[in-house]
């Protein structure tokens, strides 16, 4: 692991001057911007029953869906078309640290964005007061998004780790993200999931309901099992992104 | 390091490639000494690039061998890896950093420590010549300075291995020169295996010249060796105005094997262009002897007085020749029926 600190440092650097990157957070922070206006419109209009941190979060996924495939659809996609990847695994590194710098460093920067959402409740709480800040949803929404975020970057670096094309890698991204998210939770829905013969899909699709999870965390409920599964699920898939690097390498 | 310093540089044996059933590499074998400076020539497609990249380590072999002073590749991959400078094919480069950072970083990847990196990094920019675009982004360097950031990529850990491929790719003739030379001042100190096109290149700067074709080693040796092995003689070119059975005739004096061959105006088909208007013309001598007989043929032929002598040089075959035999070679045995 010695390397890792060094191309965390490199990827990082690299992520900053590039222009995509700024290009994701004007994008991510003027859609967030638009949700927690309007949202802040709608209270108001009427009393809610919910703090405004619970609701702004359930917006996530807008923007994980469009700004994960932003932030890791280089990370090997542009190295391999650009055949710096060569270079890079001929120098004393292991493919597991690649794999986990560009990971950590496509995740401290989702990390970074979505911490720069603070400045909203902020300035709500600058303006109104602490009446609509009500710290255990928006600690437990943060605290969500730190840990959903995870995997849905491991997901974003696993679909770049397969393509030496850019834009099928952020294609290929969003789709694993769609189906995550929106697919499972409209397989819940479905009449055939309920038969005796899908007792053990419907367990297992029940839980890996994300939106549930964000209830829970919200509520300020942090069930080990739902933190297990996205850790569980960011190995997995970081075993896979290592594979797949791999095996690019063995078919030349 | 972990290398020994008395094994050879390179130990390749029955190294196999296949590519989803299309064998690349097939059954090479060949040792580099620590010091010397190899030529890979082949044509393209003929397996260079993919033995180049087994012996770094970059991607396995399907069968046989490789040691890297003395380290099995195959199992001890970090270690090769170490020891190998490495400078891929078109070098790649990243598009949006500068040269100086560039090497900084690959340096902090190679495990230069952070207080030798600074200095060994001027001296390396001193030494390829890019001390001049040292602040300058990689993306908008010309081709001659990025093939340089390559060599000075390669040789910047100081390994004892360093592998090129096509280092001279796409340069003028003065980069050509000044890459030339930077190969050439790495002799004694690096092991160093370069692969090239141009052939005037890898002979002026290889020791050792090693030959595929199809994914085989169709010779290997210094220049001259495979000079002698595949022209297999010596070759004089003569300009005279005669009687040719004359000239013929004094020749089987000196030297029973010597031949008279076709000239070098003949042998594209124009037989007019073999006669100058002032009726000399141009033919080569060719013999199986090794001595050097320019000086008896120059005496014998002076003394003939039905033969007046204008010109006589000693032909070299170029490299070019020998590669051209070599390959040619190995294609009509792949190429010819199976013999029963």
């Amino acid at each position: 692991m010695r390397h890792y600190f060094t191309i965390l440092n490199h990827e990082t650097r690299m992520l900053l001057v590039n222009p995509g990157t700024y290009i994701a957070a004007v994008l991510f922070l003027a859609v967030m911007g638009f949700f927690f206006t309007g949202m802040l419109e709608g209270y108001g209009g009427a009393g809610q029953e919910q703090s405004p941190a619970t609701i702004f979060f359930r917006f996530f996924f807008i923007p994980v869906f469009f700004m994960v495939p932003l932030l890791t659809m280089k990370c090997f996609a542009e190295e391999r078309r650009l055949g710096t990847l060569e270079t890079l695994l001929t120098t004393p590194v292991t493919t597991t640290e690649v794999v986990l710098a560009k990971f950590g460093s496509a995740y401290l920067l989702y990390l970074a964005l979505w911490a720069s959402t603070g400045g909203f409740f902020y300035v709500l709480y600058r303006f109104a007061g602490d009446r609509f800040i009500d710290p255990g949803p928006l600690v437990g929404g943060y605290l969500f998004i730190a840990i959903s975020g995870l995997l849905f970057v491991a997901i974003g670096v696993f679909a770049s780790s397969l393509s030496r094309n850019v834009a099928v890698a952020a294609i290929l991204s969003f789709t694993l993200l769609f189906g995550l998210i929106v697919g499972l939770n409209f397989l819940e829905t479905m009449a055939v999931i309920d038969l005796e013969i899908m007792r053990p899909v419907k367990a297992a699709v029940g839980y890996a309901q994300v939106f549930e999870h964000l209830d829970d965390f919200s509520r300020g409920v942090v069930d080990t099992r739902q933190v297990i599964f996205y850790l569980s699920g960011t190995i997995l898939t970081l075993i896979f992104s290592i594979l797949g690097v791999e095996a690019k390498l063995l078919q030349g | 390091m972990t290398d020994t310093p008395s094994a050879p540089a390179f130990e390749v044996s029955d190294l196999v490639k296949t590519y989803r059933g299309i064998t690349a590499v097939n059954k090479i074998s060949f040792n580099v000494d620590r010091g010397e400076i190899i030529g890979f020539l082949g044509p393209n497609g003929a397996g260079k690039s993919t033995t180049m990249r087994i012996l770094t380590g970059y991607i396995p072999a399907t069968s046989g061998t490789v040691r890297v002073c003395g380290i099995p590749v195959a199992t001890r991959a970090e270690e090769v890896k170490r020891i190998v400078g490495y400078m891929p094919e078109n070098n790649p480069l990243p598009e949006d950093m500068r040269v100086s950072e560039y090497l900084y970083y690959r340096g902090r990847l190679k495990e230069i420590p952070r207080s030798r990196l600074g200095p060994r990094l001027d001296e390396v920019l001193e030494r390829c010549d890019l001390t001049r675009v040292r602040h300058r982004i990689l993306g908008q360097l010309s081709k001659g300075n990025r093939q340089r950031v390559g060599i000075a990529e390669a040789i910047l850990a100081e390994p004892p291995v360093i592998i090129m491929d096509e280092p001279t790719i796409g340069l003028d003739p003065h980069q050509i020169l000044i890459v030339r030379d930077l190969i050439a001042s790495l002799r004694g100190r690096m092991t160093v295996i370069i692969s090239s096109h141009i052939l005037p290149e890898i002979e002026m700067t290889c020791d050792r010249v090693l030959i595929i074709n199809r994914g085989q080693l169709v010779a290997q040796g210094t220049p001259s060796e495979l000079r002698r092995e595949f022209l297999g003689r010596t070759r004089y070119l003569v300009e005279y105005a005669g009687d040719s059975a004359l000239l013929a005739g004094s020749l089987k004096l000196i030297d029973p094997t010597l031949q008279i061959e076709s000239s070098p105006g003949e042998h594209s088909g124009d037989a007019s262009r073999a006669e100058s208007s002032d009726g000399f013309r141009k033919v080569f001598l060719t013999t199986r002897q090794e001595a050097d007989q320019g000086e008896s043929i120059i005496r014998v032929l002076a003394a003939q007085p039905g033969i007046r002598l204008r010109s006589f040089t000693h032909s070299h075959p170029s490299l070019e020749d020998v590669f051209l035999a070599a390959t040619k070679r190995s294609w009509d045995i792949v190429d010819s029926p199976p013999q029963r």
